[in-house]
């Protein structure tokens, strides 16, 4: 099962809030690979807003993104990208 | 920071007597004015913003619960008022399913680590089971408020 990973900051200054993290799941979701994201040593379903949350990723958080399937890659870039581009937020 | 901490006292509404989302926010406005965690002059202003929040992506994130939320200049501590309603609520939710549990947090507007904490231990216990099993079942705002401190009895670590 091919598998991606990609290390990225959280920019935007409101951080990780119900917005964001919605479209995160909703990224995650639009891909076929499982998607994890660490956070130190917790490790949440990155599929899940619920679980998303329990990150309270704040400005400056570092996260880990990980994917396992025939898509992983492809989702670990669009996931990557959507964080480091702060979400379109400031 | 514990459940404890941030839902106000006397903003627990043990029985919700809207039946549409509209009206659940209202209630739960208006009871965190009651107890002063919203200035009453602002009242209107907090319960447009929420539905407007609501309107752009629901914060009914699945399993029978609703987080909605603002933030706002005029709040000093973040609050948290709790509304059950036992018919369920048409929240637009994620799963489309009724929402029997709110939890609606106001929140300082400069101080965006507090709120990612406060959801953080909101969502913390409401993806418990038989925490949510539990406040569908309370009867009263009493029932809520020992859920809450056995809730946050099982937390390990601050």
């Amino acid at each position: 099962m091919p598998t991606a990973s990609a290390k990225v900051t959280i920019v935007n200054r409101l951080g990780l809030h119900a917005r964001p993290a919605m479209e995160f799941v909703d990224m995650a979701n639009a891909h076929q690979s499982a998607i994890t994201v660490k956070r130190e040593e917790q490790s949440v379903d990155g599929k899940s807003i619920m679980m998303m949350m329990l990150l309270a990723a704040t400005q400056g958080t570092e996260l880990e993104i990980i994917a396992e399937g025939d898509d992983a890659e492809k989702a670990v870039e669009a996931l990557r990208a959507l964080v480091a581009g702060g979400f379109n937020e400031d | 920071m514990r459940l404890t901490d941030l839902v106000a006292a006397g903003a627990i509404i043990p029985l919700l007597r809207s039946q549409d989302r509209d009206g659940a926010v209202v209630e739960m406005i208006d009871a965190l004015a009651g107890v002063g965690a919203v200035p009453p002059k602002h009242r209107e202003e907090f319960i447009a913003r929420v539905l407007e929040r609501e309107k752009r992506g629901s914060t009914g994130f699945g399993r029978g619960v609703a987080v909605p939320h603002v933030k706002h200049k005029s709040v000093k501590t973040m609050s948290v008022a709790i509304g059950l309603s036992q018919a369920g609520i048409d929240f637009a939710a994620l799963d489309k399913q009724p929402v029997y549990t709110i939890f609606l947090l106001v929140s300082p507007e400069d101080q965006p680590e507090d709120h990612l904490r406060a959801m953080e231990v909101i969502f913390k216990n409401l993806s418990k089971d038989t925490f949510r099993r539990f406040l569908r079942q309370a009867a009263s705002a009493d029932d809520v408020r020992s859920l809450l401190e056995e809730s946050d009895g099982l937390q390990i670590g601050p």
